[in-house]
């Protein structure tokens, strides 16, 4: 990390100042860092050993062994069908994870150029409306809520994993382009950009050289943020029925065939039910103590 | 004042117009048509031919909108393709049953997370607020329908306090209306709460560092006295902003808690219409939402200056 940051420029002694800042980064590896990042890596890890083993065939039906409680040849039990949960539980990670990185990596690439392109714009006289626009299309965006687009796309196509994750990327456009036009507005008004503006730079390289290194850290932050989001909202589509499609596993759909049985079989609910929360307090965790982390001054935005 | 007020309502009919727009695009790009939908893939041409003549399905494309666009401002939702029934008296009823749980909602929600947040802040350095921080912080992580699953499984069906599901109209008998709006209520509530403890938290602590609160204490008042008679107002003002959102959230949020409780919300009879494919009353309560959304984030627009007067003279 060493890009030019303005808050380390105050310091005046800079032999002082050298190993004072790998000692402040560890102290601020806090704990929301630590048990996000822990529990992120546990869905990771999950979903890759998923590919190569499962204790069971997801698909394998076992009529013998329907609703069973936990036990060492099946450590979450079974559902209705005899099926694994634990097998379950791991493939259903897969999808999880999938949904946050189509999504977000949707939401990024649309989102963050959208941002900063609206903020250079506003720099300049002839550009002030085209800046202007841009947020109050942002803005007309961000009546459609992630679900309620979902919805829709269910409707207009096919429900499926396909209309749920590109409608939840689309819907989450909105918040990059907020996150990148501010922080691009701010670095715009540093000296540095001044002096890259004296002495000729063009907007793009600007933008490249000093925009987008002094930025990745907030969008980073909001990337977590949608990932939790996008959890979510897929675990409520399929909860629904418009998300993913069975024979997939999904935990949001194996949350849904839960409830028959409430009364008899809780834990059905509960594993499908915890590791959702986990995934999105991990995504949450993660995304406080990466902005901790790259912004001090800011605590919840 | 007035031309805030007048330019904050411009921006509110433009988002309109342009939401109906991208709404009604959304609904006519569908991949064959309206009327074939609606009948099957067993239809016979001349009797798609017929249903489209019917409803005005062959016209172009801008016609339909604004015939849409037309009836909906006089209160007429069309007439759905699927059932043949009125859709304005589905989205009347269904839209009031969804009000009442949303508008409880999030007075709960504001009713908890105002008084915890607030405390979390003052007590920011020793166990009481860094237990409320990270209670927050799983309460986030829980999503509705789960805390509602989790209800309904401890003070339900182990406790029987409530029922598990249902509706009951508050002229059929308020006590059982009452009985049944509890837990979707406090599922719907409950995660929101923990959302805007943490803004709420954040606001205040921002606020004990202004000069205003050092004055006040350097006159001699106890920080919490100071917090409370020059604070909270100060703080209001991310705190409204992030209630308005929430409750934009909650309208579709409230979804997947309608499908859990069985309440003939706006949410179910959205449902229905997509498993359906009823894309007339899809379109029609997509609109509906996104109105709501709008006209509140509308008055939250409005409630600055209400709260802040130095925003009246900069707007």
């Amino acid at each position: 990390m060493s890009e030019p940051n303005p808050r380390d420029t105050v310091a005046t002694d800079p032999a002082a100042a050298a190993p004072a800042v790998p000692e402040r980064r560890r102290r601020r590896l806090g704990a929301p860092l630590l048990i996000g990042g822990v529990l992120v890596a546990l869905i990771v890890v999950l979903a890759l050993v998923s590919f190569v083993w499962t204790p069971y065939d997801p698909g394998a039906v076992d009529p013998a062994a329907r609703l069973e409680s936990a036990s060492p040849a099946h450590p979450f039990g079974t559902d209705r069908f005899g099926r694994d949960t634990l097998t379950w539980i791991m493939d259903g990670a897969r999808i999880t994870l999938l949904v946050g990185v189509v999504a977000v990596g949707i939401a990024l690439l649309i989102g963050t150029p959208i941002g900063i392109l609206a903020a250079v714009f506003a720099q300049y006289p002839w550009g002030g409306w085209i800046g202007a626009a841009i947020m109050r299309a942002n803005d007309i965006l961000l009546a459609f809520p992630a679900l309620l687009l979902a919805i829709i796309f269910a409707a207009v196509y096919q429900p499926g994993t396909g209309p749920a994750m590109a409608a939840v990327g689309i819907a989450s456009i909105p918040g990059f382009a907020r996150v990148a036009r501010s922080g691009t507005l701010q670095v715009l008004g540093s000296d540095y950009v001044r002096a890259a503006r004296a002495a000729n730079r063009s907007p793009g390289a600007i933008a490249v050289v000093h925009v987008l290194p002094n930025i990745a850290g907030m969008v980073i932050v909001q990337a977590s943020v949608t990932f939790a989001i996008a959890v979510l909202a897929e675990a409520g589509l399929s909860f629904l029925g418009l998300g993913t499609q069975a024979p997939v596993p999904s935990w949001g759909r194996m949350l849904q065939e839960s409830q028959q049985f409430l009364t008899t079989h809780p834990e059905l609910a509960l594993w499908p039910g915890l590791f959702i929360a986990l995934a999105v307090l991990g995504f949450n965790l993660l995304g406080d103590g990466l902005r901790d982390r790259f912004d001090p001054k800011m605590e919840v935005r | 004042m007035l031309a805030y007020i007048l330019g904050r309502f411009v921006q509110f009919l433009l988002s309109l117009f342009v939401a109906s727009v991208i709404v009604f695009a959304l609904m006519s790009v569908l991949p064959g048509n309206a009327a074939q939908v609606a009948l099957g893939t067993n239809a016979t041409p001349e009797a798609v031919a017929a249903l489209e003549a019917r409803y005005g399905l062959d016209e172009p494309p801008i016609v339909r909108y604004l015939d849409w666009v037309g009836g909906m401002v006089q209160g007429d939702f069309g007439t759905s393709y699927v059932t043949g029934t009125q859709i304005t008296p589905v989205i009347v009823d269904s839209v009031q049953v969804t009000a009442i749980i949303v508008v409880t909602a999030i007075v709960l929600a504001v009713a908890i997370a105002v008084p915890l947040g607030t405390f979390a802040a003052l007590e920011q350095r020793n166990w009481v607020g860094a237990t409320i921080s990270a209670l927050s912080q799983i309460g986030i992580a829980i999503p509705n329908f789960l805390a509602a699953i989790l209800l309904v499984m401890v003070f339900s069906l182990t406790l029987g306090w409530f029922p598990s599901q249902g509706w009951t109209a508050p002229i059929e008998g308020f006590g059982d209306f009452l009985a049944g709006l509890v837990l979707p209520v406090v599922a719907l509530a409950l995660v929101q709460a923990a959302i805007l403890t943490r803004y709420v938290r954040s606001a205040v602590l921002d606020v004990m560092r202004e000069d205003f609160i050092r004055t006040a204490r350097a006159k001699g008042l106890t920080r919490t006295r100071a917090l409370f008679a020059h604070g909270l107002r100060n703080a209001a003002i991310p705190v409204i902003t992030v209630a308005g959102v929430q409750l934009a959230t909650l309208l579709v949020g409230a979804v997947v808690i309608e499908q859990i409780f069985v309440l003939p919300g706006i949410g179910s009879e959205l449902v229905r219409a997509v498993a359906n494919r009823d894309l007339l009353t899809v379109q029609g309560i997509v609109m509906v939402l996104i109105v709501l959304v709008l006209i509140i984030n509308f008055i939250v627009d409005l409630l600055y200056p209400v709260v802040d007067p130095r925003l009246r003279n900069a707007a």
